[in-house]
């Protein structure tokens, strides 16, 4: 007769210790804890030139993330790249005048969409549109401009 | 030269009917699963024989993988002075590919070869013969445990497998090399993404936990009786597994993360 | 489920009845055309040389392989016709002890004889219990019933194997070789369970076997076979006494006779003639 009990028991913990490694997963290492309410609201931005932005990318305000990238589109018509921007459900108040610029984060590291509240009394709602937006500063223009400036400041 | 092509077909005729006896063995197994749940206390019975007791070999790998991960992955930043990011490399290279990979490699070394190696010698005792003729389906009495338990207990451990490597890995970094706390923590939890890339670690170990585990008990039942047959089925379940979870790793990743 | 009584009431005086067996593996033919009769209730020997297929024929009685031509009958039944279910159905009535014992390594002894009756039927662990006390008091190990098979010696584990064949009270047991291997003493014991059990639960015992001696005691019928058909069919006495030099060589066991001593092939003298001439030429 096999102690079944005690093996029950044993086999118990092998499936419990795995199940709290997932939770160790889940909570510690991803991003779980800080992100996973689906009761946001979509708003749009366009932008000229969205640079290196991925779907997924953050969404800050004052530094904060308050969203994602939910999806990025391309208008035929205006030849603008149109940004799709999932806001967490508290972070309600934005003003309908709120300007979206994307910056990179360190020197290399990824690009984000950061939204700045304008003072306007109404606030964005699902489907809203930021119509101010500054375009991602692309690496080769600004050396372009640069070089263009100074070739033009020495002929002076 | 005729003699050389004869042999050819002969092999690849071999191979041939070898996977088909494969798929057909998988499909009495499949039926026979129904069965293995309502006598739980056999899956129980050898979840401990195969996952619990893989558990040490799979808990120390872990930590040292963690480790040297932390060491190297710190060596190479350091140069960009991104040595910050130790976190991400770690949780990310265990999460996707490390975790689910090694673990089910070194179940297929220990528990799998066991499985073969058992089975194996229940065939050529006759035990499976005296199952049958006492009416008894040995696929449904002796195989089908095992496989389930072997399909369970996979994604168990390469969970654990990650997540203390992940540990280890913050030993390393945090404890020895001097990465800040607070910063391996929180790069890695804005990088890692739950479903993306914990979720699909996870699919890929169901996967893996299912063709290692189906290997390892087809070639045991399989086998030629003798102990040569046995050590020939046990080598082949080794080599076999290794070679179809790095295939099966390269094609999971392709869909998985091919389009990021 | 299981009975003491042949509830088929069949009066027929055949339990096994083989007509006209072909059965091949590969290229070789084992059995060519082979006729066999059971009686019901009494001990048939079954012997040949080594490699007649002698194991074969059992399993081809239980349904494990099928035959390539002919009709295996027991009970009435169609043994190569039955599906599954009805397979299984006539297995549970069949005990089998096989050349190695083929008892389950990783269980005790008790539970070894256990497994067929937890397995088949619903019985309380009392009863389970009961009755696996006394088929182990039967073959004279019931104290021995905690130990694992890796303890046990070769004869005892073979006694375990009977107590487990006879567990669920089946109406025929086949000995695959019960006898190959044996000491003395543990050859006797068998060779007395295999009588005493056969009278004493009314069983129909098949016994498998080259021991022309030991099964020549307790048999009621002998068939001999050699490639792949009968050569001498009949009880112990009227075999000793046949005509056939083939079943007397058989029976006791000549070195020489129409199975020969010498592989065949060239002959003696012009071998070795043969092998001077070489050295002269060389």
């Amino acid at each position: 007769m096999h102690n079944s009990k005690t093996v029950e028991i044993i086999v118990g913990l092998f499936v419990a210790l795995g199940i709290a490694a997932l939770f160790m997963l889940a909570m510690k290492v991803s991003n779980l804890s800080t992100f996973s309410g689906d009761n946001g609201y979509v708003i749009n931005a366009r932008f000229e030139n969205i640079g290196g932005l991925k779907v997924r990318s953050p969404v800050t305000v004052a530094g904060v993330r308050v969203g994602r990238i939910s999806d990025i589109n391309f208008d035929n018509s205006t030849y603008e790249a149109v940004v799709s921007m999932s806001i967490d459900g508290s972070y309600n108040t934005l003003p309908t005048d709120t300007s979206a610029s994307i910056f990179t984060a360190g020197l290399l590291g990824e690009q984000y969409v950061a939204l700045e509240p304008g003072g306007a009394e109404k606030y964005l709602q699902q489907g809203g549109e930021v119509r101010l937006t500054q375009s991602a500063i692309v690496l080769e223009q600004v050396i372009g401009q640069f070089l263009y400036s100074q070739a033009e400041g020495g002929d002076k | 030269m005729v003699g050389v092509i004869r042999k050819l077909g002969k092999w690849g005729l071999g191979t041939f009917e070898r996977l088909g006896r494969g798929h057909i063995f998988l499909y009495h197994v499949l039926t026979g699963i129904p069965a293995v749940l309502a006598r739980f206390g056999l899956l129980v019975q050898q979840m401990l024989s195969v996952g619990v007791l893989s558990l040490l070999i799979i808990v120390v790998s872990g930590v040292f993988v963690g480790m040297v991960l932390g060491l190297q992955g710190y060596n190479t930043l350091v140069d960009f002075g991104a040595e910050q990011s130790l976190g991400v490399v770690v949780a990310l290279s265990l999460v996707r590919e490390l975790g689910p990979v090694v673990a089910a490699l070194l179940f297929a070394g220990r528990a799998g070869s066991a499985l073969t190696a058992e089975i194996g010698l229940m065939k050529s005792t006759e035990q499976l013969s005296g199952m049958e003729m006492m009416a008894v389906d040995p696929i449904k009495r002796v195989i089908a445990p095992r496989f389930l338990a072997g399909f369970i207990s996979l994604p168990i451990l390469a969970t654990i497998f990650t997540a203390v490597g992940v540990i280890g890995g913050y030993f390393v970094g945090v404890g020895l090399l001097g990465v800040d706390d607070g910063a391996f923590w929180s790069q890695m939890q804005a990088k890692v993404d739950f479903y993306e890339d914990i979720m699909n670690g996870v699919i890929k170990s169901i996967v893996f936990g299912f063709v290692v585990t189906w290997i390892a008990v087809f070639e045991g039942y399989d086998c030629v009786p003798t102990s040569e047959g046995v050590s020939g089925a046990t080598t082949r379940t080794v080599v076999h597994s290794s070679l179809a979870i790095l295939g099966l790793d390269f094609v999971l990743t392709a869909l998985m993360f091919g389009n990021i | 489920m299981f009975c003491l009584v042949d509830s088929n009431n069949n009066s027929d005086d055949v339990l096994v009845r083989i007509r006209d067996l072909h059965f091949s593996r590969g290229v070789r033919k084992i059995f060519n055309g082979v006729d066999l009769d059971i009686r019901r209730g009494k001990v048939t020997a079954i012997m040949g040389p080594s490699g007649t297929g002698k194991t074969t024929l059992l399993r081809l009685i239980g349904g494990q392989l099928r035959p390539d031509q002919g009709s295996i009958e027991v009970n009435g039944l169609e043994v190569p016709k039955l599906n599954v279910s009805k397979l299984y159905e006539l297995r549970k009535r069949i005990g089998m002890l096989f050349q190695s014992g083929a008892l389950l390594t990783d269980i005790s002894v008790f539970d070894n004889v256990a497994f067929p009756i937890r397995e088949h039927t619903n019985m309380p662990p009392s009863m389970v219990r009961d009755m696996v006390l006394m088929k182990l008091e039967s073959v004279g190990l019931r104290n021995a019933r905690d130990l694992m098979p890796s303890e046990l010696s070769g004869g005892m584990a073979r006694r375990v194997a009977l107590a487990r064949a006879i567990a669920l009270d089946p109406m025929m047991i086949l000995y695959d070789e019960p006898f190959t291997g044996q000491d003395p003493i543990s050859m006797g014991v068998i060779v007395q369970l295999i009588r005493l059990l056969n009278d004493a639960l009314g069983l129909t015992s098949i016994v498998v076997s080259h021991d022309v001696q030991e099964t020549a005691t307790i048999a009621d019928d002998i068939y001999v076979l050699s490639e792949g058909r009968v050569v001498g069919h009949g009880t112990p006495q009227e075999l000793a006494a046949t005509d056939s030099d083939w079943v007397k060589q058989f029976m006791q066991g000549l070195p020489d006779g129409p199975v020969p001593f010498h592989y065949p092939g060239t002959q003696y003298a012009d071998d070795l003639l043969a092998g001077s001439e070489q050295g002269r030429d060389m």
